[in-house]
């Protein structure tokens, strides 16, 4: 056997380990990586450009050269669809990375010093979660404005006190571990303790957490388009194709089943990969 | 002179009632080379004195009062930096659960080198040889391998001796163990217990603190013991005339309540009534409601602190002049 050959049939041996451990983590993961990668090599995927429009064909059904139809100028659906994901997942992973960004050290301060600190940093924290995180976002973009980034910003702030939460939480408990007194008597900073001891064993929850909030990312997203703050049109995203398809859903129903369905296998890929993942990160702890 | 000099050490604990005295009063002194033992039931504050020397407590408690001198130095009135500078250097610790103890998402081989190259400013490669050294010293067999595993992946006894290597990475002056052996098997604990007394005593004339409920092992390998009850030291001495003539009542009672072979099938000995809490304790002697020998006076006022021989030390009205 080459070299490679061994690579390989180790890669698959880690995946197989890893499927038996966690069925949900790796059918999950596996969907998001072949969205992804569709939405990603979109252009090669379908040989029409999503603004592209086609007079001759408008509200097509489906068929060989249109998959999912087109719609009522004639665009081709499918490509639109796998577009609308760049814009999606590009929303989910911005507005969940940058709110991890803020949210890890925070809660983490949080939850290991606690008394005052933790009041300072949790009832802020508090008061952005008394509103309904759609409220929220709505109210940010008509204070922003409307594009990609801003709407990832409107998210973030919704998402930050969420993790702050699970991150202090889990950090909460951590700190009680004998460990943790342990590396205090050999001499350990706190800063130390906290970003080599508490953050590794306390990181899980709020990976669970944050995938879930991607899938909500896209539901957000969708909302939000679909009542006009999102991404401007004709730029796709799926929560406008679910808006403009609305009025041809008689005659042509698949202009809202595409996108529908698309964000149900957007959202129940993140929601699968939240729910395996403790148990890839379990035997670590032996317990 | 001593290597350690505790003095008045009082540490206190919140609770709903306001601040209550867990540690009263505990004096005591440590030579290099000497395993002193610290005994008493749960509760009697012994972890809370020894945690108190390195200021290891939580936020619910506090130091009251007292001083421990290390060298020239109170440790007690050290600003946090340079006290973390001596723990896991000069004074170092193992606990009674190892398998707890140790970091669970991180290889036992990183955690020896973070202390060493914390401590003593090794690089990476300095500090692999001296963790394999180490890992050799507590009698680990394949080092090398054992280094890069996971704490859960060693037993009980395999652990402490991890944490044992840890400890004394940096040649304490001063290990305090609390309770090391109490969540090992018998055989296993003897094997430590013997590889406290040679790695730190033996070979670095390092002072041991040692924190137990169990005097067969203070038996095993103490030079003195000091017994705690309801927050006070009651007695102290050399292990062999302690038990030879224990002086407390309390003292008395602990080692009349240890097995023995003869009487193997009767009932164990008990000692009546049980440890007061923190909020309870009661006036005067604590232990006058449990004593057999208690007097009036035991109720109302703290025995006087007597020294009927050398190097004795009890807290008790029996052992006074007019006793």
């Amino acid at each position: 056997m080459t070299a490679d050959a061994v690579q390989t049939g180790r890669s698959i041996g880690l995946l197989r380990r890893t499927y038996r451990r966690s069925p949900p983590a790796i059918i999950g993961g596996g969907l998001l990586l072949v969205l992804a990668v569709a939405a990603v090599a979109a252009p090669w995927l379908t040989p029409y450009a999503p603004e592209t429009m086609d007079f001759n064909a408008p509200l097509a059904g489906p068929s060989a050269s249109h998959p999912f139809g087109t719609d009522n100028f004639g665009r081709d659906v499918l490509s639109r669809v796998l577009h609308g994901y760049r814009v999606s997942l590009a929303v989910a992973i911005g507005s969940v990375a940058m709110a991890l960004v803020v949210a890890i050290p925070l809660g983490l301060v949080a939850g290991y010093y606690q008394r005052w600190l933790d009041n300072v940093i949790m009832r802020p924290m508090d008061v952005i979660m008394a509103f309904p995180a759609i409220v929220l976002v709505v109210a940010m973009a008509g204070f922003f404005g409307q594009g990609l980034v801003l709407m990832m910003l409107a998210l973030a702030i919704v998402y930050v006190p969420i993790i702050v939460r699970v991150m202090r939480g889990a950090a909460l408990g951590v700190a009680g571990e004998l460990f943790v007194e342990g590396a205090r008597a050999r001499g350990a900073s706190d800063l130390r303790i906290m970003v080599r001891h508490v953050l590794p064993n306390a990181i899980t929850p709020v990976f669970v957490q944050a995938s879930v909030l991607m899938g909500i990312a896209i539901l957000l997203e969708a909302a939000l388009s679909f009542i006009g703050l999102g991404v401007e049109p004709p730029t796709p995203s799926l929560g406008l194709m679910l808006a403009e398809g609305r009025s041809f859903m008689g005659r042509a129903p698949w202009l809202v089943i595409a996108p529908g369905l698309a964000i149900v296998l957007a959202v129940l890929g993140f929601n699968l990969l939240g729910n395996g993942l403790p148990a890839l990160s379990g035997p670590r702890r032996g317990r | 002179m001593s290597l350690l000099d505790v003095r008045g050490l009082t540490t206190e604990f919140r609770t709903e009632q306001g601040w209550r005295p867990a540690v009263s009063d505990v004096s005591f002194t440590l030579d290099p080379g000497e395993i002193l033992g610290l005994v008493g039931e749960s509760g009697c504050g012994k972890s809370t004195a020894a945690y108190s020397v390195m200021k290891l407590l939580g936020a619910n408690a506090r130091i009251a009062a007292g001083e421990a001198w290390l060298g020239g130095e109170n440790l007690l009135a050290m600003d946090d930096n340079a006290l973390r500078k001596l723990r896991g250097d000069r004074l170092s610790m193992i606990f009674q659960d190892p398998a707890t103890a140790l970091d669970p998402a991180i290889t036992v081989g990183e955690q020896v080198m973070e202390t060493v190259r914390e401590h003593l400013g090794l690089d990476r490669r300095a500090a692999r040889a001296r963790a394999l050294e180490l890992f050799r010293q507590v009698g680990i067999s394949d080092p090398e391998r054992r280094l890069s595993a996971y704490p859960h992946q060693f037993s009980g006894g395999m652990a402490q001796r991890i944490a044992l290597a840890i400890a004394i990475s940096c040649n304490p002056e001063m290990l305090i163990a609390d309770e090391p052996t109490t969540a090992l098997d018998v055989t296993i604990q003897a094997q430590i217990l013997r590889l406290i007394k040679t790695l730190l005593v033996t070979e670095r004339r390092s002072a041991v603190l040692l924190i137990t409920h169990d005097l067969g092992v203070v038996a095993q390998i103490c030079d003195r013991v000091a017994v705690m009850y309801a927050g006070r030291i009651v007695e102290v001495g050399d292990v062999r005339s302690v038990f030879a003539d224990p002086l407390h009542p309390y003292t008395r009672a602990l080692l009349d309540a240890l097995p023995t072979h003869e009487v193997a099938r009767g009932a164990l000995a008990t000692i009546e009534g049980r440890v007061p809490g923190l909020t309870d304790r009661p006036s005067g002697c604590s232990f006058h409601p449990r004593c057999p020998h208690a007097r009036p006076v035991c109720a109302t006022e703290l025995p006087p602190r007597v020294r009927p021989s050398p190097g004795r030390e009890v807290s008790c009205v029996l052992h006074t002049a007019d006793g």
